[in-house]
């Protein structure tokens, strides 16, 4: 009921579809925000602290138990900071073999995004459960993306969650040419689904919105940025991976189990594929160029409702750099460079399905860990969420608590938030013992 | 009326309960055949208990989550948990050995905003559970195997034997016999199909103990290899670090130092 001075409170206690736990506050009073918290209170898991002690060499298998849906990119973010450390040249044939391994977290967290947790709300579904039931044409499509992304992780890691092949140095054991037919097979038969679903997520209604962001991505000479590049942004960032924390600073808020970002002395800023798309459109090759040039949206773009559409432009291009790769592919001489541990810190960026993803190391001369940061990209973006919330809060009153409720939810999920992986934080100046 | 099923989750990475997610088709059967009425990360609308079967991922890390797993037996005729953390404490378990307010602090600028235990513990401890299925991530099969059985109202079974039965009969070559690598296999519950010596790499415990575990006997093994005793340790104390028999032969080996 409307009263003179007009309040109004949101509170969603539980977001649907998303990965982790989180709710939402929202305060409004005569149309301002007075009050926005998105509140993660998925449990903090210390992993930064019990790090310390570990050896290098079983810092993979542990970073990757993070989060389920992107243990690769946790991977590749953990062994790439050690061998900068350690002084390590992977092969070139590794090299490649790791952009496949991405490719695959790419596909089958984006295909998982876009088809179970964010296309429900645009079919008016509730899930993906309901969805089946009135396009099961999508949904089949969906699960056979997934699939095909699951399979080039399996390839290289045995298994498509918490994958055991990635090493310091390389990998255990590398594919052999034949190996890797039966996935060509697979990765050409869905790459029409990969274009389709370009096309289906580009009829969805997209909420229009043009907004002042600031998107950071990595930038490499040659290629899509996935391991390996510069840290840039639409504002004049331009940085190498390892001076991350000069670019950034993270604070914490009380109402959250995770730390915020912001870039030093601006604000929020945005990560993931809408600003993969955003500052690497001409990176994208032919293909998946194409695909976004049909979808009608003019990229590089402010409309953070975009996120989907991009995703789906990563699919295809994960799609065809996998077949890429494939088809130059020649086995390593070795699997994995030796190396031998040292005292040292190292520092690298892994370009994550949700965005820049950073891990730095200290260890001693036995390679034993002495300090660990881990800074998540869902952490990153929480700043940016709430102030996508803030712009929408105004606008909410109008509407009853289901339909405000969902509108909030469609904002957050722009971001593909993985909250599981948001909660482990730690500075890196802290005393080892 | 077609069986209510529940999914909770608990401290954990959500790579358990995406395997119904990777389970793809068979996930759509499943819908068939039973109603999925709380599944936060699938579906938007949660529907309360009582639940004819959950599933419950996660360790209990916070006051709030020891609470809530009563609420949620109190509601469930049949709680299954999924994984190891669930199972045995999970990764986060081994805040178990630390001084959690050091955590804490050496974490978090404003630590006074952080509600967690000291320890993180197996659902088990907290209340009464029907059956657990072992894995990091668990095995989308095995669950699968274990949903189907409890729909039909079969008792479930899984294997409880080594990896090493898994690996002969794969024909994978003993990466401890042919490589002297340190291999967790011969202690641990077989499920992901001998994984890591197919990948030319020593088994690192995801499963958990094996029914049958000599533990004296697997360190005397570690120990003729070569393996250093806090290397020994830190392989133990991993991924199901704080299960029983694992944890009493790591702490033997710590106290050896």
């Amino acid at each position: 009921m409307p009263s003179r001075r007009k309040s109004r409170t949101i509170r969603v206690n539980y977001l649907a579809r998303v990965e982790g736990e989180a709710a939402l506050h929202i305060s409004l009073r005569d149309g301002e925000v007075v009050d926005l918290r998105l509140e993660i209170f998925e449990p903090p898991r210390f992993f930064e602290a019990f790090l310390r002690g570990r050896d290098s060499r079983e810092a993979p298998d542990l970073t990757a138990r993070i989060c389920g849906i992107c243990p690769v990119a946790y991977q590749m973010a953990t062994v790439h900071a050690f061998e900068q450390s350690y002084g390590i040249a992977v092969d070139p044939s590794v090299r490649e073999l790791r952009r496949l391994y991405l490719c695959g977290e790419w596909i089958e967290s984006h295909a998982l995004h876009i088809h179970m947790l964010a296309a429900p709300d645009f079919v008016g579904c509730d899930s993906i459960l309901t969805m089946a039931e009135k396009d099961r044409g999508a949904v089949e499509r969906g699960l056979r993306l997934k699939g095909a992304g699951d399979a080039i992780i399996a390839a290289l890691g045995g298994r498509p969650v918490h994958p055991v092949g990635a090493c310091i140095g390389g990998f255990t054991r590398a594919p052999g040419r034949g190996q890797l037919s039966d996935l060509r097979e697979r990765l050409l038969r869905v790459r029409d689904d990969a274009v389709e679903c370009v096309r289906w997520v580009s009829r969805f209604e997209l909420p229009a919105a043009n907004r002042d962001i600031e998107f950071v991505a990595l930038r490499h000479p040659g290629e899509y940025p996935m391991n390996e590049g510069r840290i840039v942004s639409n504002r004049g960032i331009d940085a190498a991976a390892a001076d991350f924390e000069d670019c950034f600073e993270e604070y914490q808020a009380a109402y959250s189990n995770a730390l915020h970002s912001k870039v030093k002395g601006r604000g929020p800023y945005f990560l993931g594929p809408l600003a993969r798309v955003n500052l690497n459109f001409d990176r994208l090759g032919a293909g998946a160029a194409a695909a976004a040039r049909e979808t009608g949206i003019a990229w590089p773009t402010s409309n953070p409702y975009a996120s989907i559409v991009a995703r789906a432009v990563e699919v295809l291009y994960a799609v065809d750099e996998a077949l890429r790769i494939i088809d130059a592919y020649r086995p390593p001489d070795a699997p994995a460079a030796p190396f031998a541990a040292r005292a040292g810190t190292g520092r690298a960026i892994a370009e994550a399905p949700r965005g820049m993803l950073y891990h730095a190391f200290e260890t001693d001369d036995r390679g034993l860990i002495r300090a660990a940061r881990i800074v998540p990209p869902t952490a990153q973006n929480q700043a940016r969420i709430e102030a996508d919330l803030r712009a929408l809060a105004p606008d909410l009153v109008r509407h009853p608590q289901a339909a405000a409720t969902r509108i909030c939810e469609m904002a957050i999920r722009n971001y593909d938030p993985c909250i599981s992986c948001s909660t482990h934080f730690l500075k890196l100046e802290i005393d080892a013992n | 009326m077609k069986p209510r099923v529940a999914v909770f989750k608990f401290a954990s990475c959500d790579g358990c309960q995406l395997q119904f997610l990777n389970a793809g088709d068979e996930l759509l059967k499943l819908a068939g055949q039973a109603d999925i009425v709380y599944f936060p990360e699938a579906r938007g609308r949660a529907l309360a208990g009582p639940y004819d079967l959950a599933f419950v991922e996660g360790s209990v890390t916070t006051p709030a989550d020891a609470r809530r797993i009563i609420e949620v037996r109190e509601e469930s005729r049949y709680l299954v948990t999924i994984g190891a953390c669930a199972a045995a404490g999970g990764i986060q378990a081994l805040r178990n050995w630390a001084d959690i307010e050091q955590y804490r602090r050496a974490v978090y600028p404003s630590p006074e905003f952080i509600s967690t235990l000291s320890t993180s513990t197996p659902i088990s401890e907290h209340v009464r559970v029907d059956f657990e299925i072992w894995g990091c991530p668990i095995d989308k099969t095995q669950l699968l195997a274990v949903t189907r059985s409890l729909l039909f109202g079969a008792q479930p079974v899984l294997p409880g034997h080594s990896v090493c039965i898994e690996c002969k009969r794969s024909g994978n070559a003993c990466v401890i016999v042919t490589r002297g690598e340190p291999c967790l296999g011969p202690v641990t519950r077989a499920g992901c199909g001998a994984l890591c010596p197919a990948m030319n790499r020593g088994c690192y415990g995801c499963f958990g103990p094996a029914d049958a575990h000599n533990m004296e006997s697997f360190a005397a093994l570690l120990a003729d290899q070569g393996v250093r005793g806090d290397d020994a340790m830190r392989r133990l104390r991993g991924i199901n670090g704080y299960v029983r028999p694992w944890r009493e032969s790591a702490d033997a080996l710590a106290a050896k130092k």
